[in-house]
């Protein structure tokens, strides 16, 4: 391991590199596979307004979600966040299945753990176990909301 | 008990005040200053508690589980304990690429300070409690090499009493083998399978009993502060640190929080985010191929001791495994970020020894070399050697002083 930097490689290379490592390694799970393509190094940083709690609309702008913590959300610790969702109308969603995702955009990584829904806490709110955030820094926490035929996404912007 | 109070409170006060309203400290913002505090030994949160484990804060299961540590007669050539590898003089450790007990393993012995902090133990995290964790090695056949009825008749020949104060009477072992255990080959787990049910339980329950008094014992070793923690104290309490640390230290510091990453792992009061990532160590030739903790996950969610199993106190609390990731590519090869902690002290580096030196570690993180398997998540850093000079110079303030780690040491072997 003597001298290794002689053999470093050139920036070309190692993109051409990570992109057939990318298209071999189909086995990563899908989420995975959107952030690590969609982001980088490069991924900008949202605006201040853009980060917080909610309450925020999701892409199609079918609903509404905001989430909700017993104490401030803190980097490596397991954690529960409520996650509270309306139609866009302000109506309490209760019969919603929810999916969790997430990662740090920067970053190329998804979450560490795999946060599910464990209760149906009524008024719309939905109880998120599991969640790790494995860093301080920004994380995207994004909230799958599917009822009958619809389904739409929410993403936070966090700072931890 | 009040000390640790005051800090608490500390704690929370300066969490809950916005960065921008500290005053800044000499050449830090107050924004990198509140980084360097959450590395420090002060933002060490209370230990918490182990639901798993009835006796983990019990002083009379720690007593017994420091002489257990120590007894090499839990082994089968009477010449192995716990601390023929975790040796408290070395941070627990033993200095040697690939521990060996009475045969070779393919690992690295990982220090034990602040393991009761973090979720998974090993290096593919294949417990999830220091009990169950303890409870490994004495069952490897080239680590301490016996059974759980050997262990189970050391513990009735000389520990009888202090075992039933705490754990209630020993099963009747007059019918059971001295060698007998499910995880031996041969002899060993013949006899283990003539045992009745009522045997077999009664003496896997005084193996369990034993990981439960060593991990009583070893939650209580934490990390001993270091220079690093000097200078952050006293950067935050009086403003100015001049003279703590050198000026290449400081600037080590500066790219450790800063252009070399290292934080994105290496993060909190014990510089580990205790996850599992694959950094692209390079394979060892000699060894059998190893997944990490893709192996490593599998392993805990089967493991006949974990939190859901029927020796575990508290099956209906275990988060940190219903939750966790089980599947996926990012698993291949990843191993423990292990605690930077007394690092300098702990050559050779990685799972398995791979690298001699901590320049060795620089320079391969520098490098980010491709993954034997997997895929490494490391960026090239692109780094100058002065630079890497200047990290490594701050890692090696991260060294608790002698004077700590000696004391930790007749602490240990009181």
């Amino acid at each position: 391991m003597k001298n290794p930097r002689r053999f470093r490689h050139s920036s070309p290379r190692r993109i051409l590199l990570i992109l057939a490592l990318l298209s071999a390694t189909g086995t990563l799970a899908a989420s995975e596979r959107a952030i690590m393509q969609s982001h980088g190094k490069a991924a900008k940083r949202p605006a201040e307004a853009e980060f917080g709690l909610g309450p925020r609309a999701s892409a199609q702008g079918r609903f509404l979600a905001t989430l909700e913590a017993e104490k401030p959300l803190r980097p490596r610790q397991l954690q529960q966040i409520r996650v509270v969702v309306t139609d866009r109308d302000g109506r309490a969603t209760d019969d919603a299945t929810l999916t969790i995702d997430g990662g740090m955009p920067q970053h190329g990584h998804g979450l560490p753990t795999r946060p599910r829904v464990t209760q149906r806490l009524g008024a719309g709110a939905y109880l998120v176990e599991g969640v790790r955030f494995n860093m301080g820094g920004w994380w995207e926490f994004s909230v799958t909301i599917a009822v009958a035929d619809v389904t739409d996404t929410v993403t936070f912007n966090l700072d931890l | 008990m009040k000390n640790r109070a005051i800090t608490a409170i500390t704690v929370a006060l300066l969490a809950a005040v916005p960065a921008a309203a500290l005053p800044s400290r000499g050449a830090w913002s107050t924004a990198q200053l509140e980084e360097l505090r959450a590395l420090s030994l002060a933002a060490l949160e209370p230990l918490p508690a182990d639901p798993t484990n009835r006796v983990a804060d019990d002083p009379a299961a720690a007593d017994l589980g420091r002489r257990l540590f120590f007894d090499t007669r839990l082994s089968s050539n009477g010449r192995v304990a716990c601390s023929t590898c975790h040796q408290p003089d070395r941070h627990f450790q033993d200095g040697t690429a690939l521990a060996t007990g009475v045969g070779t393993t393919g690992r690295r012995t990982m220090p034990i300070a602040a393991t009761a902090r973090i979720p998974f133990l090993f290096w593919d995290g294949r417990k999830d409690s220091l009990w169950a964790q303890a409870l490994g090695p004495l069952e490897s056949p080239v680590e301490h090499g016996g059974s759980r009825a050997l262990y189970a008749h050391v513990v009735a020949e000389h520990y009888a009493r202090d075992y039933e104060d705490l754990f209630g009477a020993l099963p009747d072992l007059s019918q059971v083998p001295r060698a007998a255990g499910p995880a031996a080959a041969g002899e060993v787990a013949s006899a283990w399978s003539r045992l009745d049910e009522v045997q077999r339980d009664g003496v896997t329950r005084v193996f369990v009993n034993i990981g439960k008094a060593i991990a009583a014992f070893e939650r209580r070793i934490d990390p001993a502060p270091s220079r690093f923690d000097d200078y952050v104290a006293q950067l935050v309490e009086k403003g100015s640190a001049d003279g703590l640390l050198s000026t290449d230290e400081v600037a080590g510091l500066r790219l450790f929080i800063g252009k070399a990453n290292c934080t994105r792992c290496h993060n909190g009061p014990l510089l580990t985010n205790g996850e599992f990532h694959n950094t692209g160590v390079p394979v060892r030739a000699d060894l059998p191929a190893d997944s990490g903790r893709l192996a490593g996950a599998a392993a805990v969610l089967r493991d006949e001791f974990n939190c859901r199993s029927r020796w575990s106190d508290a099956r209906a609390d275990c988060a940190e495994l219903d939750f966790m990731a089980a599947e996926g590519a990012v698993l291949e090869r990843a191993y423990k970020v292990p605690s930077l902690r007394d690092v300098a002290e702990r050559a050779p580096y990685m799972h398995a020894g791979q690298f001699a030196t901590l320049g060795d570690v620089l320079d391969h993180y520098n490098l980010a070399p491709a993954a034997p398997a997997g895929q490494s998540e490391l960026q090239p850093l692109d780094l100058e050697p002065a630079e890497l000079r200047q990290l490594e110079a701050f890692l090696r303030t991260l060294s608790s002083s002698s004077a700590v780690k000696g004391a930790v040491a007749r602490d240990a072997r009181r």
